[in-house]
């Protein structure tokens, strides 16, 4: 179907870029994308990619907006404070672009949910604040062969990197397994400056968007680090990890599994 | 000798452990930091007994579990 008159002109400046062309937005339009948590990760690039044009996005999220969700949380406003996070970021994204469709999942991803969410999606977007659900995360989409981004933020930092299968690293192979409940700090008990998701949530969207794309260099291999105060973007080269417990050549995760984790630490 | 510390050159005496490094950087909870030497991962096990030699390229990656 050929691109209306509207769509020419909500999409003229990707349309005009060489490496998206009218060829490249229709990508954009047919793809899916899952957005794991609707919060500090979640909401700048669930803005993005619904302004992009992504066909279906998925959102995924068990918790309510909170008043102190709204200093990084911009998919949120002040009166939707109460309401499910999901269907808040839904109607926001559709009054940006009507014509993506949401899909709003209001419920903790877990082991035996999992894999059937991620099923349908493209790509995944590691918007989540806790351990036990990154590693999960990474499970299933190395068990389930699915692309995805994974980041995380903290005080003035952040990072980032991609898992393509078959290429380069997975989380796992970095970071082995969760640290022990309240070993390293989180957002919650550390803060953390409300940009810094705009400014990390953001890359993942355009991680996304490049891969939907074919096009440029993905961070597949390499942990993009952000230092605000420093100033500072560092590409850390990631080794990989033969023995890597999900990933490795004999792996002994070979379903997605629960960190038991008290529910206090997932808000 | 000089090592590259997280992209930084930096002058340290010989003999010096990952461990020491770790600790002479001021890393955060040290015990929960990934450090690559070389383009390989060091086993969190041997910070201790890795010792670093001229040249050697060192980089940290941190638990980062934020995101909501
Ligand atoms: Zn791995």
């Amino acid at each position: 179907m050929p691109f209306t008159n509207d769509q020419l002109q909500r999409y003229s400046r990707h349309i005009i870029l060489q490496e998206v062309g009218a060829k490249g937005q229709r990508k954009l339009c047919e793809a899916k994308v899952l957005i794991i948590g609707a919060g500090g990760l979640g909401a700048p690039a669930a803005l993005y990619l619904a302004a992009a044009g992504i066909g279906t996005i998925g959102i995924a999220d068990a918790d309510e907006v909170d008043l102190s969700n709204l200093q990084r949380q911009v998919i949120h406003t002040t009166p939707d404070v109460g309401k499910a996070k999901v269907l808040s970021a839904q109607e926001t994204m559709n009054r940006i672009n009507p014509e993506v469709t949401v899909k709003t999942y209001r419920t903790f991803v877990m082991a035996d949910n999992i894999m059937e969410l991620i099923a349908d999606y493209d790509f995944i977007l590691d918007g989540t604040d806790n351990f036990p659900a990154k590693f999960l995360i990474n499970d299933a989409c190395v068990l389930a062969g699915k692309p995805f981004s994974h980041a995380g933020i903290i005080r003035f930092k952040g990072q980032l990197m991609t898992y393509v299968p078959g290429q380069g690293p997975c989380y796992r192979c970095v970071f082995r397994e969760p640290p022990p409940p309240d070993a390293v700090p989180t957002c919650k008990q550390a803060g953390v400056i409300g940009a810094m998701g705009g400014v990390i949530g953001s890359l993942q969207a355009m991680e996304a968007i490049k891969y939907i794309l074919g096009k440029g260099d993905l961070l597949t291999g390499y942990l993009l680090t952000y230092d605000a105060l420093k100033m500072d973007f560092r590409k850390i080269r990631l080794p990989r990890r033969d023995t890597c417990a999900v990933c490795g050549k004999s792996p002994t995760i070979l379903a997605p599994f629960d960190y038991a984790q008290a529910v206090c630490e997932l808000g | 000798m000089t090592i590259t510390v997280a992209g930084n050159k930096k002058e340290y005496p010989d003999g010096l452990t990952v461990a020491a490094l770790l600790a002479a950087e001021n890393v955060e909870t040290p015990e929960y930091v990934t450090v690559s030497l070389n383009d390989d991962f060091v086993p969190g096990d041997s910070f201790d007994q890795t010792v670093l030699g001229d040249g050697d390229e060192v980089e940290f990656m941190y638990f980062m579990g934020g995101g909501r």
